[in-house]
């Protein structure tokens, strides 16, 4: 992983400072350029990550500088696609957190199944992984269908992917031994089929799921919820747009609606806190109080 | 011993993979209840594992042992464990967590870690390359070296496993090398620098 220095190291003095500061000028002129061009606003993620994920791309397009970086996708609308795929691919699983779906299964199915119809918002679904898995989960508890799963992101390319329903084929060991200790009742291989080095997972999973197009950042509210899940998707925001995205998800919900997040993820940071109680002493499940 | 610009160190990082759990507890053990930097270990392990880690070294140290959560506060004098399965960034006062494809295999990610801390921190910035079998860390601990932070590798001849500690020498040279005993002595007399605002 060779991330280059900007420059400066040279220059007399302490090398950091310069370094640094210029290369945050020229972050934030980027960004700022991309959101007034193509609307899409970076400006508010986490730091770190986001610079490290545009020097990835400054090496992908053979360029020296962020500031290289930014004339090209200013002037070039392909290279702008690929740096959204750059900033909005994480890499996940199936069942990712085995305990988590197992807790899922305890704690907030007996809940779902109080309510004749159950809508639930997979904000920043990425590839569809989590979809996925929870198709199966309330297929196998009875629930799918009284139950409607809207799947966002705000790149349409993952979205595209996600749709396919087809996953590689060397992560269905893995995937296999997540859903059993997810508590799966079924063989996993039920699922799909295999099909050259793809796993194509059963159509009539995505039955009841509506994939669409949603910006976090930028976008409001589209319906209410009684579950959102937003799993290790805030974590590349910062503090402040992380507390703009919860009002978004407070006022999604229905009143005893539930939020999950990442389990490294806590709204002890947020100003949310006092409106959720907590569902699980060991996974990040909460439940809309007040 | 302070660095060039005569202010003290804020950060201390440390990457560790193979035979890594007795150099921390060492480390962490020899480090005071008064020691006024932030310590962040980043340790190779399953994704599955849990906070078996955290428990084994808040029991040797007399400093808060937490497992890093996203955007927690960085705070001097407490020491923060990269959790299984994510990237660990420093920003400038707290922590951001990554789902981001692992590095040369690993996730957590020394080199990540280390790139954003030297980032973030810059010449207020100790890393600390330690026992492991492979080479992550190197480049990251080249990036603080040349940030002006101050880069300390376990003598290879000393570690559990040698190949992180001479893959870290190769890649900076002006390292200090020495076995874990002095180095833990070297890092507990380090002078602490102001404590950090929190940026958004």
């Amino acid at each position: 992983m060779a991330v280059p220095v900007t420059g400066g190291e040279s220059l007399a003095g302490p090398p950091f400072d310069y370094a640094a500061d210029l290369e945050r000028i020229e972050i934030e002129l980027l960004l700022e350029g991309v959101y007034r061009h193509y609307g899409f606003d970076f400006r508010s993620y986490a730091y770190a990550s986001i610079r490290r994920r545009l020097w990835k791309r400054v090496e992908g397009e053979g360029l020296r500088t962020i500031s290289d970086l930014q004339a090209r996708i200013l002037h070039d609308a392909e290279a702008m696609e690929r740096l959204l795929l750059d900033l909005s691919v994480n890499v996940t699983a199936m069942f990712r957190d085995p305990s988590f779906y197992r807790e899922f299964r305890e704690r907030v199915i007996p809940l779902l199944r109080t309510y004749p119809f159950i809508r639930i918002w997979h904000a920043g679904c990425s590839t569809g992984e989590e979809v996925f898995s929870m198709a199966i989960l309330l297929e196998e508890e009875g629930l799918y269908d009284r139950a409607r799963l809207y799947a966002t992101d705000i790149n349409d390319v993952v979205l595209q992917r996600a749709k396919q329903g087809i996953f590689p084929l060397d992560r269905m060991q893995e995937y296999t031994d997540n859903y059993i200790k997810a508590g799966g009742t079924k063989s996993f291989s039920e699922y799909y089929t295999a099909k050259y080095d793809g796993a194509l997972f059963s159509p009539s999973l995505t039955r009841n799921v509506v994939f669409s197009q949603h910006n976090l950042v930028t976008d409001r509210s589209f319906s209410e919820f009684h579950v959102i899940f937003c799993r290790n998707v805030l974590i590349y925001f910062d503090k402040k747009l992380q507390n703009r995205v919860h009002t978004l998800f407070y006022d999604s919900l229905v009143t005893f609606g539930m939020l999950a997040l990442g389990s490294k993820e806590s709204l002890k940071f947020s100003q949310y806190e006092p409106c959720y109680e907590k569902l699980s002493a060991t996974e990040k499940l909460y439940r809309k109080v007040h | 011993m302070v660095n060039a610009t005569g202010v003290g160190y804020d950060l201390v990082v440390v990457g560790t993979s193979w035979g890594g759990l007795a150099a921390l507890r060492t480390l962490v053990a020899g480090l005071p209840k008064t020691f006024n930097m932030a310590v962040t270990l980043v340790q190779h392990r399953h994704k599955d594992s849990d906070h078996l880690l955290r428990t084994l070294l808040q029991e040797r140290s007399a400093l808060e042992v937490c497992e890093v959560e996203d955007k927690m506060p960085l705070q001097h004098g407490k020491i923060y464990v990269a959790p299984p399965d994510y990237h660990t960034l420093v920003e400038r006062g707290h922590f951001s967590l990554s789902t981001e494809a692992p590095v040369r295999y690993s996730r957590p990610s020394i080199d990540v870690t280390f790139f954003s801390a030297a980032d973030s921190y810059g010449h207020r910035t100790v890393g600390i390359v330690l026992t492991g079998a492979n080479g992550d860390g190197s480049e990251g601990l080249r990036r603080i070296s040349d940030r002006g932070g101050m880069a300390l590798i376990q003598d290879p001849a000393t570690a559990e496993s040698p190949l992180m500690p001479t893959s870290a020498v190769r890649a900076v040279p002006r390292a200090r090398v020495m076995p874990i005993g002095d180095l833990v002595k070297f890092v507990s007399v380090l002078p602490a620098g102001a404590p950090e605002r929190d940026e958004q």
